[in-house]
């Protein structure tokens, strides 16, 4: 027993004996994280030093010049970036809202509500859990055409909405909600709006946190709406411009140009690591009950 | 009608209230592109004509015809999922039992890193890959490797037939520590500390029977969502390959998957018809990939 106690499973306090894991740990994470650490340092590196040979992995004299270079530099269609950027901000927060809304409703009326075609629905949910949406390109390309969503901001939020994994998880996290709560309120004379929006919406903060992340990173890294979608230039998204950045040509003719290719990866990437550092304990919350039966 | 009925109807109603906005979405995303799909399998399809029927023709073509998807496409794709697929969740399990070793503040901090490269868009990730394996001397890698004199001339990494798979391979394991690896760590971390104490006076012995014999059983439904999540990742992360390479097809279809071989007819070729057959197969390959993890780690009642 004394080994046991020695080394359990989510330990309180650091002891000599987790040696073993923290070496491992610190060696893959050191992995994981270096070629992020690349782009923080390329982003800020001047273009003297963008040229040197031989190449260094760490910038020695860091300057914000990639940043105002993005931002000066026009490209051939003369759309001023900062409006790539207000396009991915509108969309994403758009696709965040929408996507909490139905997730919600829907996760609380799969949980909650007694109606002949629950089962239904929730199996085609799981289902749906294992669809891989680049596999319809071509028909969601039709449908987007048939609806005229075209050269529209709808064209890039209405194909971001569909979020099984998500429904999936708010309905795990309504379960959790006892329903002698539910019964009591109901008692009181709430009616099923009043119940959602005032009794579960609050308890289940958490999984609503979880959705909102996943349709940012899923809205916010989204460069395919604009390729199929968009025409005009003044609707393309900001990471459409990052994927005209970094085109292989584009990258090994204009070494001037990787550095500020890797300033506009900062700025993708720095907005998914916030949102994720602030909300991390929700969404290990909601993740413990993420179990498929 | 009696006072009950009219009761359950209102309920039943309200339920609709709550469902229909995500039914509708579905059904126009989700189920009419896959139905579309399937009927445009079935037809000739150029995007601008009307789609003729030639019945099961996309698929014998798929067959016998198409040599780059049967020689290439295929078997890089399965090849890709059984690498990366079942890879990528063994590192996520193991990484996320490490985590689960450790005190809460030091995993938080671990974990964070660990998880991070789910957060870049593989758009962004372009910029460090392709510089990291440019073709030229000044490449890290290339660099790297001369100057410990492994090689005596740069490699051209992205454009090799010999390279570019195990480059997509690296790079997807890297990133695919996603919401599957978040899931199996909450699941190891809620595991009830008393199924342990059990084990141990059950007679367990060492930390590899204890992983076998109640960790991994005691959070099976977790270890069911990672897998399904992991099956997905890895047949979507079709992109890379034509990322690194910067060309569809990549070269000699070295790095050729499904997801690429869709564009290329759908897109590139404007063969609707025929790139939704191969849509098809893929969603069938998938599903049946989900239907297997569901046979390891579903609970059996």
């Amino acid at each position: 027993m004394a080994s046991f106690h020695g080394n359990k499973i989510n330990p309180d306090r650091l002891s000599f004996g987790q040696w073993k894991f923290f070496t491992f740990l610190i060696t893959l994470s050191v992995f994981m994280i270096l070629p992020i650490i690349f782009i923080f340092s390329q982003a800020l590196k001047p273009v003297d030093e963008l040229f040197l040979y031989p190449p260094k992995l760490f910038v020695h004299h860091p300057t914000w010049g990639n940043f105002a270079q993005l931002f000066s530099v026009s490209n051939v269609a003369a759309v001023p970036k900062t409006k790539y950027l207000f396009n991915s901000i509108l969309v994403t927060a758009a696709v965040v809202f929408l996507s909490i809304v139905l997730c919600s409703m829907t996760g609380f009326a799969l949980s909650k509500k007694e109606f002949k075609m629950k089962k239904v629905v929730f199996e085609i949910n799981i289902i749906a859990l294992m669809f891989v949406p680049a596999a319809v390109t071509i028909p969601r390309y039709l449908v987007v055409q048939k609806l005229y969503l075209m050269d529209s901001y709808w064209g890039h939020i209405l194909p971001m909405l569909s979020l099984p994994v998500g429904v999936f998880l708010v309905k795990q996290f309504v379960d959790q909600i006892p329903n002698a709560l539910i019964e009591a309120a109901k008692l009181d004379g709430a009616n099923d709006y009043y119940v959602f929006r005032k009794l579960v919406i609050p308890m289940i903060m958490p999984a609503l946190a979880t959705v909102s992340i996943l349709a940012f990173q899923l809205a916010w890294n989204n460069s395919e709406t604009s390729t199929l979608f968009m025409s005009k230039e003044t609707l393309k998204t900001f990471a459409f411009y990052m994927s005209t950045l970094t085109t292989t040509t584009a990258m090994e003719n204009n070494i001037a140009g990787q550095g500020m290719a890797a300033a506009a990866a900062l700025l993708m990437f720095i907005p998914n690591l916030l949102i994720f550092i602030f909300m991390q304990s929700k969404v290990m919350d909601t993740m413990a009950h993420s179990g498929l039966k | 009608m009696k006072p009950a009925t009219v009761k359950a109807i209102k309920n039943e109603l309200s339920a609709y209230g709550f469902i229909s906005p995500f039914l509708l979405i579905f059904t126009v995303l989700v189920v009419v592109p896959v139905v579309t799909a399937i009927y445009l399998s079935f037809t000739d399809f150029n995007s601008i004509q009307t789609p003729k029927f030639i019945g099961l023709t996309n698929y014998v073509n798929l067959i016998t015809q198409d040599n780059a998807f049967m020689m290439y496409v295929l078997p890089n794709t399965l090849k890709f999922a059984l690498l990366v697929g079942p890879g990528g969740y063994l590192l996520s399990f193991w990484l996320a039992w490490l985590l689960a070793q450790i005190p809460r503040r030091s995993r938080t901090v671990l974990a964070l890193a660990i998880y991070s490269p789910s957060l870049t868009a593989a758009v962004a990730m372009a910029v460090v890959w392709l510089v990291i394996f440019s073709g030229n001397a000044s490449g890290y890698l290339n660099h790297f490797l001369m100057s410990l004199a492994i090689i005596n001339e740069p490699i051209q990494w992205t454009q090799s037939p010999h390279y570019l798979m195990p480059i997509m391979v690296t790079v997807s394991l890297w990133n695919s520590m996603g919401v599957g690896f978040l899931a199996m760590l909450a699941g190891i971390l809620n595991i009830n500390g008393e199924m342990y104490e059990a084990g141990y006076i059950d007679g367990i012995r060492t930390r590899l029977q204890e992983v076998w014999y109640i960790t991994i059983p005691s959070m099976k439904p977790q270890m069911l969502f990672g897998a399904v999540m992991a099956v997905v990742g890895t047949f979507q992360a079709g992109a890379i390959g034509v990322q690194l390479s910067g060309a569809n097809p990549t070269p000699q279809n070295a790095g050729q998957l499904m997801v690429n071989h869709i564009e290329d007819y759908g897109f590139l070729r404007y063969d609707m018809g025929y790139a939704s057959a191969v849509s098809v197969v893929l969603l069938i390959i998938v599903y049946g990939f989900s239907k297997l993890c569901w046979r390891l780690f579903g609970e059996s009642d």
